[in-house]
């Protein structure tokens, strides 16, 4: 039963029965992750629960939040257990229609069901959309089945089991070898191996150890960790205690975003449950250990992501990464004493390896990368969501099977994953098995989590210009070359997205990057010119474009475009005039549009609002200028 | 006011390194850090006013001035700059009179951006008050402004 239970295949009548006790009754299951709370979710929630009152099905029917589905794009889903169904991209005003329909009569709302895009056919088990049955589940394995606020679901299947274990029947050294058998990297994107670091930390003397949890996750498109908090922060903390009983530690600090109201406030509620049922606090499970957790909000600094600026931000400092050479965290961490630093993902996945032990882990995905890599998958994507898969599954397998290929219909172009540190992986490379070390050798890095699609509508220099502006603004401006190598490839990338580009600005980008990358003390400065970097080495024919024929392909950047009404399709219905933000658009209704390029701001509202039987705006490149209409 | 902060106060020790949670409160209560509030701070945690300013300065979340009546936050993860999410802030720019991180003079808006929501399958997005709009395009952020327009008057 157990291992059922570790497996994620738990039964879901057994859910039922728990949630019910009657026979032939059904739990609907709402997602309340961030994502499809943005789209109304707990409405939805709220009139589930109120119309089943209203139709006299409360004791057949029962409502029960939970932590995030994956399939984000379709939000918000509510799936019908015990059959699976699920429906997808719900509106309060549907509520009617599934209680009646499904609940009462037993059919289904045909309408509501995931569709698959090519055979037009409907799939009714949420097991089984494509999205879903392509993927793994190991670190999500309770995500969008469990209530994250209720610890009762979490032991249910199997949570603090791992933590009994290891608390009654092994040492420390046996925790650090099962994790040394799993091969187990840190998922925070350096790849350091976790049992490795625990045996430093282990190995490290002194009474006061700290055990450190990094959910400072700042990548712009990623979102992963903050879902995983919501989703199932039990696993983070039975984790952080088992780390703690390994290296001898009696206090974690989880270091979480402030930008994630909803993993703080579900963190906060688990520590505290944890804590009433004895998994926290003084003589965990009559083990004679103590172990409790504080929670630390971030205040938005990117670089506190670096483990030393992490730990200075908790010592109430400015965030900035201690100079080198320094001890290893593991022995001079947190208020300079041994310290254990992981990432969320990297602490949630230890219980099920020490239950199921590190060969088990070993024994899936790759030699040197075992286990599952997780990310968030968005971007021009059909399928937008967090998704799970074997180390070393393909991007072609993760973008074009998991994903569903491109949303907008047009081209793929690059995947970029590693956030800001990371890179733009093109076409080319699209058979590169997902590691740490295949990622590594086409330019980009595993990263945390982030995986975002582009398409032939984005600009690559664009993308490197987007980053810098990022980097440049988050850089601690301790490193001098970091600040200001940052700031010399901005304001280049700049004067190219202008139009302003000379020759030569790609080599001295490429000069100035590999400087950055050198000279600086931490991952920030260090990967900071990879984004520019990547699209150079793989798109300098776009770069060229700009630099030399003043020109941006991918008609994104505005002082090298122009909108244009084509005076053959315009029938004057002023529907692109009334929505200019400027009133560049003249002409009379049922007489032919003409935009003023000298005060046109290249907003796009105008093609926007003009309907698509007409389509008589176009966007060309180039810049036009009065008179060229 | 003071007595707000002596409440916030009364939940600490007073060690200097509790000085990022009580910045922390203090914003959450005040809306920003009022400079007297600050002084105070420093008092409480034993620190020089330069170090608390120093600490309080290096961090995005920490304000100085008040905030706008209306919160309006653009998100600028990838997965909405890839999708547009520039022209959304530029629109919001535009229409509201001011650049992102600042507020209007009636204290009426503050525009904001932030790294990452967290809702990328809603790409562009944006958060007013508590409120997420996806799937954004300018002429539909102008319909959203709008209509929060006539909501608060």
């Amino acid at each position: 039963m157990t291992e059922d239970r570790r497996n994620g295949e738990v039964s879901t009548i057994e859910t039922l029965t728990d949630d019910t006790g009657v026979e032939g009754a059904r739990t609907i299951l709402v997602c309340q992750s961030t994502g499809c709370v943005s789209s109304e979710s707990p409405a939805v929630y709220e009139a589930l629960e109120e119309a089943i009152v209203q139709s006299g099905l409360e004791d057949l029917a029962k409502v029960k939040l939970t932590g995030c589905m994956r399939f984000c794009q379709k939000g918000p889903i509510v799936v019908v257990q015990p059959e699976g169904t699920a429906y997808l991209s719900v509106k309060v005003e549907d509520v009617p229609e599934i209680v009646e329909t499904h609940l009462k009569n037993g059919g289904r709302v045909e309408r509501l069901l995931y569709t698959h895009p090519t055979s037009g056919e409907s799939v009714e088990c949420y097991d089984d959309i494509p999205f879903v049955r392509e993927q793994e589940r190991i670190l999500l394995r309770n995500c969008g089945r469990i209530n994250p606020e209720a610890i009762e679901e979490y032991t249910a299947r199997g949570g603090y089991e791992a933590l009994r274990k290891a608390l009654t029947s092994m040492t420390p050294i046996e925790i650090v070898e099962q994790l040394k058998l799993s091969g187990l990297r840190g998922r925070g994107g350096g790849g350091f191996p976790t049992g490795r670091k625990w045996e430093a930390g282990l190995a490290a003397e002194g009474d006061e150890k700290y055990i450190v949890c990094n959910a400072d996750e700042g990548d712009p498109g990623a979102f992963i960790d903050g879902y995983l908090l919501e989703s199932d922060p039990h696993s983070v903390i039975e984790g952080m205690i088992i780390a703690g009983y390994t290296i001898g530690a009696h206090e974690g600090y989880v270091y979480v975003r402030a930008e994630y109201p909803m993993a703080v406030k579900r963190l906060r509620l688990a520590v505290s449950q944890a804590r009433s049922n004895g998994f926290l606090g003084k003589n965990i499970l009559g083990s004679g250990f103590d172990f409790d957790i504080v929670l630390f909000r971030g205040a938005g600094a990117f670089v506190c992501g670096e483990s030393t600026a992490l730990t200075q931000s908790i010592e109430g400092n400015r965030g900035m990464p201690k100079a080198t050479p320094r001890p290893r965290t593991t022995e001079e961490g947190l208020f300079d004493k041994p310290t254990v630093l992981n990432n969320v993902k990297t602490f949630s996945y230890v219980p099920q390896i020490v239950e199921r032990g590190g060969e088990w882990f070993a024994s899936i995905g790759t030699e040197n990368s075992p286990g599952t890599a997780a990310f968030a998958l968005t971007g021009m994507i059909q399928n937008s969501g967090m998704i799970e898969v074997p180390m070393g599954t393909t991007l072609r397998k993760i973008i074009f099977d998991v994903g569903g290929g491109i949303s907008s219909g047009r081209d793929f172009k690059a995947v970029q994953t590693g956030g800001p540190s990371g890179g733009c992986i093109p076409a080319s490379y699209l058979d590169t098995p997902v590691d740490f070390d295949s990622l590594k050798a086409a330019g980009s890095i595993m990263g945390s989590g982030g995986m975002v699609v582009m398409d032939t509508s984005t600009c690559m220099v664009d993308v490197a210009r987007f980053f810098l502006d990022f980097t440049q603004k988050e850089s601690c401006g301790q490193c001098t070359i970091c600040k200001l190598g940052t700031m010399q490839m901005l304001s280049i990338l700049e004067d190219i997205v202008a139009g302003k580009g000379q020759t030569g600005d790609i080599e001295l980008l490429l000069d100035i990057g590999r400087t950055v990358n050198s000279g600086s003390l931490c991952g920030l400065g260090q990967t900071a010119a990879n984004p520019v970097l990547t699209t150079i080495r793989y798109f300098r024919d776009e770069y060229q474009a700009h630099i030399e024929e003043k020109r941006c392909p991918a008609l994104v950047c505005k002082e090298l475009i122009s909108y244009h009404i084509d005076p053959e399709r315009c029938t004057g219905c002023t529907a692109c005039a009334r929505a200019c933000p400027v009133s560049a658009i003249s002409g009379e209704r049922k007489q032919v549009h003409v935009i003023d390029q000298d005060v046109c701001i290249r907003c796009g509202v105008c093609l926007e609002k003009c309907p698509d039987r007409y389509h008589a705006v176009d966007c060309i490149s180039g810049h036009l200028s009065e008179g060229d209409q | 006011m003071g007595d707000k902060l002596d409440e916030i106060l009364a939940c600490y020790k007073g060690e200097p390194h509790e000085v990022i949670p009580v910045l922390q409160d203090v914003q959450e209560v005040f809306g920003y850090l009022p400079e007297q509030e600050m002084l105070k701070i420093a008092k409480f945690l034993g620190l020089p006013e330069s170090r608390v300013y120093a600490v309080a300065t290096f961090y995005e979340q920490f304000k100085f001035s008040p905030r706008g009546r209306n919160k309006i936050t653009v998100c600028r993860g990838t997965a909405c700059h890839v999708r547009g999410g520039q022209r959304i802030r530029e629109e919001l720019e535009r229409q509201l009179g001011i650049q992102a991180s600042e507020t209007t003079p009636d204290l009426e808006y503050t525009l904001e951006t932030a790294a990452c929501i967290g809702c990328c399958g809603l790409a562009p997005a944006v958060v007013i008050n508590d409120t997420t709009y996806g799937r954004l395009t300018p002429a539909k952020i102008v319909k959203i402004l709008e209509e929060t327009k006539g909501a608060s008057e």
